[in-house]
């Protein structure tokens, strides 16, 4: 019988080789692959992101620990499709147009992975129109915008207006980040959702899936 | 220019306001010759660039450089320096960047006229190549409207042409974000002085027959994503600091070339350059904490030549508009070191407190001490080409954090100590020949995000 311990410690120290392979041998034991992800690799991840908040974790060790997820997701995510459960839901993530940092994008997204999340992302320098089309084309409900320049937040209240003209809006839900947002900002431009750092933003992506329309 | 030595071989002699090789630009404008002056940076606040905004754009810049300039004669500063940092789009489109030099040159031109205001226009633009990954640092339009935008500012009315060079940026960020010493070193060591030929290479050819003097390039996209990642929390303060020093080399490579200084104000690790490179300094510190926060407020000051904001944007306090307050603040400043540099000994009593308030309480300000950078800036000198440079940067500085922390002199706290043992052992793996590295780090970076070809290399 597989140590859901020993996995559990792999993901918090970043062990990748040991990951994959206590959930190799977890699966061969036929553990069920929600119940081993919700049980044991969520909550690993979820105390690496309160480490970090707690500032005993630096983001290095938190990538490395979203390594070692991401490796035991990769046994796990065919077996879940196949059995058809979905991901904790699908987001589009992208720094907006004009905007070309990447950093605080590129935590966010290894952290939303971490966090059971499928993510596409689209990079910087995002338009509007980008973000309809992966909301669209590739059914992602939620969408995640970053911004670090003062003169670059407008083109985020410029992907919810394309949205909403794209008849979308209401099964989309808008999560913003970034130096310069703040919560006030968020409300201002409708978006659904603002977090200042990266393990909140798996909390609040968590909040909002759960708000994303069944039919979606 | 000489970079092969420190120029400034004791500690006496190395001072806020002197440098071995200062810089006359502008209008009468000596800088590094005896007086620190204020630099100041100002920006717009939230505001899309396009065209249905340009005029309100234009009128913005023009009432900002109207007010400082204003308040400059008012305060009957010695000297002064303005930059004029674009912003992305006005690089994209140089006649944007170009249009608000003019605005801005002809400003200050006018109350050099009316008032015998000593300034000058320094100018940044954008390294646009940084737009896509991978970037294409030598063709492409990006680089084709930087190329046309450097060539065309010494004629809009830049006294001074600066740039924030990019290049090797995209495999640095991978390795700060993890603490990969080695690939950061590979960024600073290996490709960014390789880029910084190639584009210095334009920037004098730009300034050549011109009076626009070629000023500094600054590894802000390097050194300072690292310093605010670690403000932030988001990584170590000692590796912070490592990469400072290790960004040295890179800036090294621009004056080689032919930059003449003064250096970019975000380049904290302009005291190094005036040790090795003889050229005049900008600085900030806790006068750029309106744009972002720092651990090295004071000793950033302790030996600059222009003292500078970062950026401030035109938002409105109660007294005037914050880019005007920032000047006031920067002004008075420079009065009180002025004043103190009439001593040598008062001088350097200034100078010592700005270092004592604050290097004890965090690496990434302890390896700015003078005393330090002299030290460090001899071993950097030694080496013959630039990673070697780089590598030897790092080591230095590790070496010189560890020891300050075994005797008491500087804290470190506890959850950082384990990083300056991991950081110790990279740097001692990292190989003795460039193309040792250059093979170890090829495989490992994609080519999504990098293009080996772009710097030489394949």
């Amino acid at each position: 019988m597989v140590d859901r311990e020993k996995l559990y410690q792999a993901i918090l120290t970043g062990d990748a080789k040991s990951a994959r392979a206590l959930t190799e041998e977890a699966l061969k034991e036929s553990v069920d692959p929600k119940e081993l992800l919700d049980k044991t690799l969520i909550p690993a991840m979820d105390e690496v992101g309160r480490l970090f908040e707690t500032n005993e974790y630096f983001v290095p060790e938190l990538l490395i620990s979203a390594r070692a997820m991401k490796s035991a997701l990769e046994l796990i995510k065919p077996l879940l499709a196949e059995k058809g459960a979905e991901p904790a839901g699908r987001v589009a993530i992208g720094t907006v147009k004009g905007d070309l940092h990447d950093i605080g994008k590129n935590l966010v997204a290894a952290m939303l992975e971490g966090g059971g999340f499928e993510v596409v992302d689209l990079g910087v320098d995002v338009s509007p129109e980008a973000f309809v089309t992966a909301a669209k084309d590739k059914g992602a409900s939620i969408i995640a915008l970053s911004a670090l320049l003062t003169t670059t937040m407008p083109a985020m209240k410029k992907v919810v207006a394309a949205l909403e003209e794209a008849g979308i809006r209401e099964r989309v839900k808008v999560m913003i980040g970034g130096a310069p947002i703040t919560q006030r900002y968020a409300d201002e431009i409708g978006a659904d959702g603002y977090s200042d750092n990266a393990s909140g933003a798996v909390a609040l992506a968590r909040s909002l899936a759960a708000k994303v329309p069944a039919a979606a | 220019m000489p970079v092969s030595q420190p120029t400034i071989p004791r500690l006496e002699e190395f001072l806020f306001g002197h440098a071995r090789c200062p810089v006359t630009c502008g209008n009468h404008l000596e800088i590094g010759a005896g007086t620190v002056i204020p630099e100041v940076n100002f920006t717009l606040q939230a505001i899309e660039i396009c065209p249905e905004n340009w005029a309100d754009i234009r009128e913005q810049y023009s009432l900002m450089i109207e007010d400082l300039c204003r308040r400059a004669v008012e305060l009957e500063v010695p000297g002064i320096l303005f930059e004029f940092e674009t912003l992305p789009p006005m690089t994209v489109n140089p006649a944007w960047g170009l249009e608000i030099t003019e605005i801005l040159s002809e400003t200050i031109d006018r109350f050099h006229q009316s008032h015998g205001l000593r300034a000058a226009l320094r100018l940044t633009p954008n390294d646009t190549r940084d737009h896509r990954r991978p970037p294409r640092m030598r063709s492409g339009p990006f680089w084709e409207g930087m190329v046309e935008f450097l060539h065309k500012a010494p004629h809009a009315g830049a006294d001074l042409l600066a740039i924030e060079s990019t290049g090797g940026k995209e495999v640095s960020d991978e390795g700060l974000m993890n603490a990969d010493l080695k690939k950061v070193v590979f960024a600073l060591g290996v490709l960014a002085p390789r880029d910084m030929e190639y584009l210095w290479g334009e920037i004098l050819s730009a300034c050549e027959g011109t009076d626009t003097v070629p000023s500094g390039d600054t590894a802000c996209g390097f050194a300072n994503t690292a310093m605010v990642l670690a403000d932030r929390n988001m990584l170590p303060k000692v590796f912070a600091a490592v990469i400072r020093v290790a960004s040295v080399p890179r800036d090294l490579v621009a004056y080689r070339v032919g930059a003449r200084g003064p250096s970019k104000d975000c380049a904290y690790e302009g005291p190094y350059l005036k040790a090795l490179a003889g050229v005049p300094i900008s600085m900030e510190g806790r006068t750029a904490a309106c744009a972002h926060l720092s651990h090295v407020g004071n000793i950033a000051q302790a030996v600059c030549d222009c003292w500078s904001n970062e950026s401030v944007q035109k938002v409105r306090l109660l007294s005037a508009d914050a880019p005007t307050v920032s000047l006031e603040q920067l002004a008075y400043d420079c009065r009180l070191m002025n004043v103190a540099g009439q001593s040598r000994e008062d001088a350097r009593k200034l100078r010592d407190w700005l270092v004592e308030s604050d290097s004890a309480l965090d690496p990434q300000a302890y390896v700015l001490r003078p005393d330090v950078v002299l030290r460090i800036a001899s071993e950097i000198a030694r080496e013959p080409t630039p990673y070697l440079q780089t590598r030897r940067a790092a080591r230095a500085a590790l070496r010189e954090i560890n020891r300050a922390f075994e005797e008491g002199r500087l804290r470190i706290p506890d959850r950082e100590r384990r990083w300056l043992e991991r950081l110790a052992k990279e740097a001692e793996e990292l190989p003795d020949r460039e193309e040792d590295l250059i093979a170890e780090c090829l495989p490992e970076t994609s080519r999504e995000t990098f293009l080996p070809e772009e710097y030489g290399l394949s």
